[in-house]
């Protein structure tokens, strides 16, 4: 078996290995793995809990809907009181009580308007636990995988915030390895996805909701379920599909925040379900309920067209934006011979010849790149959260707020006008970092994939902070 | 989560953020004094022979070209005595010269003698006498031998926190604390530049990108006048200087504020169009003038009592190269501003600058040991002991003596 480098061991193939397949190499990964980089990627994909991101701390998704919901109704009720003490003392005459701040009955004494605001709390701690596992990672193949995914089934903050981060937790990170089917079943049921895709405002123009309030179909999940989710924009399905797996999908929604026990999880409503079977893709689906969207997901996720589709963006995603083929046929061809396993896909797509052949040449997307340069200067203790979220931003590409369900792009042409922006960010991050010897850094960075000319250019830089920013911005790291 | 314990290698100063010790010396207290001290490192090699033009050397015209600064032409030189004139990119520093607020220390350097900026910049912070392994700045270790009269201000924390990276100058025992400029600088022209050269070579793609943010076209860019979205233009940088200075001086000026603090302004790696009168050397000489400026503004009354020292790794050669910059060279200058000093002198043992004079026939030759300057000042401001700087503020530097009559009050 041969590579670029006609190596299929050895340094060059481990660094190759990293960075295409992981978030870039730390301190000695590149040697650790060198004897058998395949071995160590697919050891990655075997590891107990893979995927999985422990922390006690963080909230479940209908625990931070519902403390979200508190929190912004206790924020109404203290503005109003406040509102209504300074109606209140300005016609009594006192100016002074007038600008007294009132406080809610049982409130602390801090002011709340200074305080980190809850739903952003939770999103910063969210963001933090994924960053870690990224920093953390011996290679990152699990972790690149969940971040895939988590891109093929967006979500965007902007819709909510509470729930962004359990989302990925609960509905991808559990099925990474598992089965496409158990995957697209935990994604579509989630409230975080009925929300952002609209369907917890949809209802069967039959349902007893829709008859009572006179209201029906919102078919944006629907839709979007079988042109990004499955079978892709040319998959095959008409709009009548679409209307009918809409119907089918009412009734999916979530219970209202306030509800002080199982508010925020998700739920079947009869009342809003349409009524009667239903066709899609040629098939009769018979009205059970639930049941009957279970059973559309199901088929979809064995479709033909959703194993092209999404082996498509896998290969492209991590080896090119015009992927191989062949390669994409070997993951399609997986994809359906083992029924959507995706780790088996996952192992084919590590062990494909093509996938180490193909020419260094995808650009590494912000946040990515952002991962590897964090592990090239070692600095994640020394980098707040905050910062990469704001540096995910300034790329374009901030966490969990894509600008549609599509995800963000997966090519060079969406990304490389940010290259000069990439600078400066490189450049705060190395100002911040405490790290080894630049060239150190280079070698376990880069290592042979290392040109001369970067060499030098590293080399020469005139301090140990524009040594690592040149470094992080040479094309070979830029670059997979 | 670090991949390995941090040495000495790894430490690395943070432009721009101040790193404050919260304490008031003792013994200077006891004097009726209350000193302030704040370093400032440059990084990248500030080319000394540009900062300060020796135009009284006959040798001066035939080393430097049309690049040297002269005291008549298109720029004259500021003249500070007979032999030295300032870059006239700095007239606060002149005016603090002239009222004796200033000294420049030339033909300084460390010891080191080799020319690697990494290396050099871990001997000017760590104080050793060469490379070599150490967990500790010598501006911590002044620190810690001297006695503490109390903390200044208890709820210093508010704005001052342990930093996320302690540089090496301020490394080791005493407890210091660090404050950052809200404000990022971006990353710098030179940076840029060197990135541009790097992609040409190696990837044509991201060379056309940089170069249309750039608005730039190989062979015509002037470093100093070029813009892209969100780099650093002169202006920023003169921005960021002032403040990271300026605030470090508000600190330091009040009454319950911190009394010793280091900071790091980079960028002096002038490697070629190094525009000493016009351009980029000038424009960051310019930079560091205002943040001076700055400095002296915001401490107020406490200026009398204030000395900074400004240190780079090493200069720069003494000739041009072919690019219109300088190399990594050796000997530099020192500056050292603020109210305390005896100042209005250049102090220098002048090594001349005909071939033979120079070091291994390139750079200025270093006659003052810059540990000279800096254990002057720590003895003579803050009342540093002279044993403890001999043995381990600047350990094995028993025979570079204090320089003497540095601070007035001495």
């Amino acid at each position: 078996m041969t590579t670029s480098g006609g190596l299929s061991s050895g340094k060059a193939a481990a660094a190759l290995g990293l960075h295409r397949f992981g978030f870039g190499p730390r301190a000695d990964t590149i040697e650790t793995i060198a004897a058998d980089p395949r071995g160590a990627l697919l050891a990655d994909l075997e590891r107990p809990n893979a995927g999985q991101l422990q922390a006690p701390n963080l909230m479940s998704s209908a625990e931070a809907a519902r403390e979200v919901f508190e929190f912004r109704a206790e924020r109404r009720a203290e503005q109003k009181l406040a509102t209504r003490q300074q109606k209140q003392a300005a016609m009594s005459g006192e100016a002074e009580a007038a600008s007294q701040m009132t406080k809610l009955p049982g409130a602390d004494g801090g002011a709340p308007a200074q305080k980190v605001p809850l739903p952003q709390q939770i999103i910063l701690s969210e963001a933090k636990a994924r960053f870690d596992l990224a920093g953390s990672a011996e290679i990152g193949l699990v972790e690149r995988l969940v971040w895939f995914w988590s891109n093929h089934f967006c979500i965007s903050a902007d819709k909510d915030a509470a729930m962004v981060g359990a989302y990925e937790r609960e509905a991808i990170r559990p099925h990474v390895l598992g089965r496409f089917a158990d995957l697209l079943q935990a994604v579509e049921s989630h409230p975080e996805m009925l929300l952002y895709l609209d369907n917890v405002l949809s209802m069967g123009a039959d349902s007893v909701a829709g008859i009572n309030r006179d209201k029906g179909l919102n078919e944006n999940l629907a839709r979007e379920t079988l042109e990004l989710h499955t079978l892709g924009v040319r998959g095959g399905y008409s709009q009548a599909d679409v209307t009918n797996f809409a119907k089918v999908l009412t009734g999916w929604t979530w219970l209202q925040p306030g509800e002080p026990v199982h508010g925020g999880e998700f739920i079947f409503m009869k009342r809003l379900h349409e009524p009667g079977d239903q066709f899609v893709l040629g098939k009769s689906y018979a009205d059970s309920g639930v049941d009957q969207g279970r059973a559309v997901l199901r088929d979809l996720a064995r479709h033909p067209a959703t194993a092209q589709h999404i082996a498509e963006k896998l290969a492209r995603h991590f080896v090119a934006d015009e992927p191989p083929p062949a390669l994409v046929h070997k993951l399609a061809k997986v994809f359906l011979d083992s029924d959507g396993n995706l780790r088996q896909v996952a192992r084919t797509l590590v062990t494909a010849e093509e996938s180490w052949a193909a020419p260094r040449q995808k650009l590494k997307p912000p946040a990515e790149w952002i991962a590897g340069v964090i592990r090239l200067t070692g600095a994640q203790d020394e980098i707040p959260i905050g910062r990469i979220m704001n540096a995910q931003m300034a790329l374009g590409a901030p966490l969990w707020r894509p600008p549609a369900p599509n995800g963000y792009p997966d090519n060079e042409a969406a990304w490389i006008d940010g290259i000069a922006r990439r600078i400066d960010i490189a450049a705060e991050f190395a100002g911040r970092a405490a790290r080894a010897d630049p060239l150190e850094s280079l070698e376990n960075g880069l290592g042979p994939l290392a040109s001369a000319q970067t060499r030098e250019t590293v080399a020469r830089a005139e301090s140990r902070g524009q040594a690592l920013t040149l470094l992080a911005m040479a094309p070979e790291f830029l670059r997979r | 989560m670090r991949l390995h314990a941090p040495s000495r290698r790894e430490l690395l100063l943070g432009s721009g953020t101040l790193f404050a010790w919260m304490h008031i010396p003792k013994l200077a207290r006891a004097e009726g004094r209350d000193p302030r001290f704040l370093t400032i490192i440059l990084r990248g090699a500030l080319d000394g022979l540009a900062t300060v033009a020796p135009v009284g050397d006959p040798d001066w015209l035939t080393l430097r070209g049309e690049n040297a600064l002269t005291l008549d032409g298109k720029t004259p030189a500021s003249k500070l005595d007979d032999f030295f004139a300032l870059n006239p990119a700095m007239p606060n520093l002149h005016a603090m010269f002239a009222a004796k607020e200033a000294i420049v220390v030339h033909a300084s350097a460390t010891p080191y003698r080799d020319r690697s900026h990494f290396d050099g910049q871990d001997l000017l912070e760590s104080g050793l006498p060469q490379p070599g392994v150490s967990e500790s700045g010598w501006l911590n270790r002044a620190l810690a031998g001297l006695t503490p009269a109390g903390r200044v201000d208890p709820r210093g924390s508010r704005v001052f926190a342990v930093g996320p990276v302690t540089p090496l100058v301020v490394r080791g025992p005493a407890p210091v604390l660090s404050w950052s400029p809200q404000r990022v600088m971006p990353a710098s022209e030179d940076t840029v530049q060197r990135l541009l050269a790097l992609y040409r070579d190696r990837d044509a793609k991201l060379a056309s990108v940089l170069e249309d943010n750039s608005k730039l076209a190989p062979g015509t860019v002037q470093p100093g006048t070029m813009q892209r979205p969100g780099a650093a233009g002169p202006g920023q940088v003169r921005a960021y200087f002032s403040e990271a200075a300026g605030t470090a001086a508000k600190f330091l000026a009040q009454p319950d504020g911190p009394r010793v603090g280091a900071l790091a302004l980079d960028g002096w790696d002038t490697h070629f169009n190094e525009g000493i009168a016009q351009g980029r050397l000038s424009q960051l000489l310019g930079a560091l003038d205002e943040a001076l400026s700055a400095i002296k503004t915001n401490m107020g009354p406490a200026w009398r009592e204030t000395v900074v020292a400004l240190a780079t790794e090493f200069g720069r050669t003494a000739r041009i190269n072919g690019t219109d910059g300088t190399d990594h060279g050796t000997a530099t200058v020192a500056l050292l501003v603020g109210g305390a000093l005896k100042g209005g002198r250049v102090i220098a043992d002048w090594p001349g600058l005909k071939p033979a004079a120079l070091y291994q026939d390139r750079d200025l030759k270093p006659t003052t040991d810059l540990r000279a300057v800096l254990k002057g000042v720590l003895r003579d401001h803050l009342r540093a002991d002279e044993k403890a700087l001999a043995l381990s503020v600047f350990p094995g530097s028993e025979a570079v003596k204090p320089m003497a009559g540095l601070v007035a009050s001495a």
